[in-house]
C-alpha cells in the first residue's frame, strides 16, 4: 500500500505535468493543425524540425510531462477499476513511465536530430 | 484529497481527487454502475476524462513508435503520412484529436476547480470544455479536407 506521503507526491506530481501538458498540447494541436492544413511531406517536417533547439527542447519537456502524467493516470484507474492496489502496480506504472520517457525522446531524437 | 472516492458521504460542494465532483455525485455514480437517469453533468466530463485519457494514453507509444520510423529518413516518414492518409486512418486521427481536446479542456476545468478560487462542479466549464472539443474537431476536420 502506497504511503499517504507518497499518495500526496503523486498528486502533486499529476496536477504539475497537467499544469505543463495544458501549454504543450495547446501548442501541439495548433502544430497538428498547421502541418495538416499545409499537406506537409516528410521531407518538408523535416525541414522544419532537424536542427531546431526550440521545437526538441519544447517536444523534449512534452515527453517528460507525459511520462509523469500517464502512469499516474493510469494508475488511479487501475486501482478504481481494476481494484488493483499491490507493489506490482506501482512497479508497472514506473516502467510504462520509464518506457514512455525512452521512446518519446527517441521520436524526439528522430525529428530534430535524426 | 480523496483518489478512491469511495469514503466521502457528505454533499459537499467542494471539489475532491481527480475528477472535480463532490463526494456525493461521485459515490452515486461509481456505486451505482446501472443506473441512467438523473446523472450529473460532472459524471460525463468524467467519464470523457477518463475515456479520452485511456485511449490517448493507449496512442501514445505508437505515436512515438511512429515518428521514430523517420530514423530510416524521410521516405520512411512519407510512407507512414500515406497510410494516415487512408480514410479510416484519417477519421481515426481526428478522433484522438477531439479526445486530446476534451481531455485538455477537462484537465483545465479541473486544476481550476481544485488550484483556482471557485467552489462548486462549474457546470458552465464543462458545456465550454465540450464546445473547445467541438471547434477544434470541427478545424482540424476543415484542414484535413482543405
Amino acid at each position: 500500500m502506497t504511503s499517504p506521503a507518497t499518495q500526496a507526491r503523486l498528486w502533486y506530481a499529476q496536477r504539475i505535468s497537467a499544469m505543463v501538458l495544458a501549454v504543450c498540447v495547446a501548442v501541439h494541436l495548433a502544430v497538428i493543425v498547421y502541418a495538416t492544413r499545409r499537406g506537409l511531406t516528410g521531407a518538408d517536417i523535416l525541414a522544419r524540425t532537424r536542427g531546431s533547439a526550440g521545437f526538441a527542447t519544447f517536444y523534449a519537456i512534452f515527453v517528460v510531462a507525459c511520462a509523469v502524467h500517464v502512469p499516474i493516470g493510469l494508475r488511479t484507474v487501475a486501482q478504481e477499476w481494476l481494484r488493483w492496489r499491490n507493489g506490482a502496480l506501482d512497479a508497472a506504472c514506473a516502467a510504462f513511465a520509464l518506457v514512455v520517457l525512452v521512446i518519446g525522446w527517441r521520436a524526439v531524437w528522430a525529428v530534430t536530430v535524426g | 484529497m480523496n483518489e478512491s472516492g469511495r469514503n466521502g458521504t457528505t454533499a459537499n460542494s467542494r471539489s475532491i481527487g481527480s475528477l472535480g465532483m463532490t463526494n456525493s455525485v461521485r459515490n452515486r455514480s461509481l456505486a451505482a454502475p446501472g443506473m441512467t437517469t438523473g446523472r450529473h453533468p460532472a459524471w460525463w466530463a468524467f467519464v470523457v476524462h477518463r475515456v479520452s485519457g485511456l485511449a490517448l494514453a493507449a496512442f501514445l507509444p505508437l505515436h512515438f513508435l511512429a515518428l521514430s520510423t523517420v530514423l530510416g529518413g524521410a521516405s520512411a516518414l512519407d510512407g507512414f503520412l500515406r497510410f494516415a492518409e487512408q480514410p479510416p486512418v484519417r477519421v481515426a486521427e481526428w478522433a484522438l484529436v477531439v479526445l486530446l481536446s476534451l481531455h485538455l479542456a477537462g484537465g483545465v476545468r479541473l486544476l481550476l476547480i481544485e488550484f483556482g478560487p471557485w467552489r462548486g462542479l462549474r457546470n458552465g466549464w464543462i458545456a465550454g470544455g465540450a464546445g473547445v472539443g467541438a471547434l477544434v474537431g470541427f478545424v482540424y476536420a476543415l484542414a484535413l479536407i482543405r
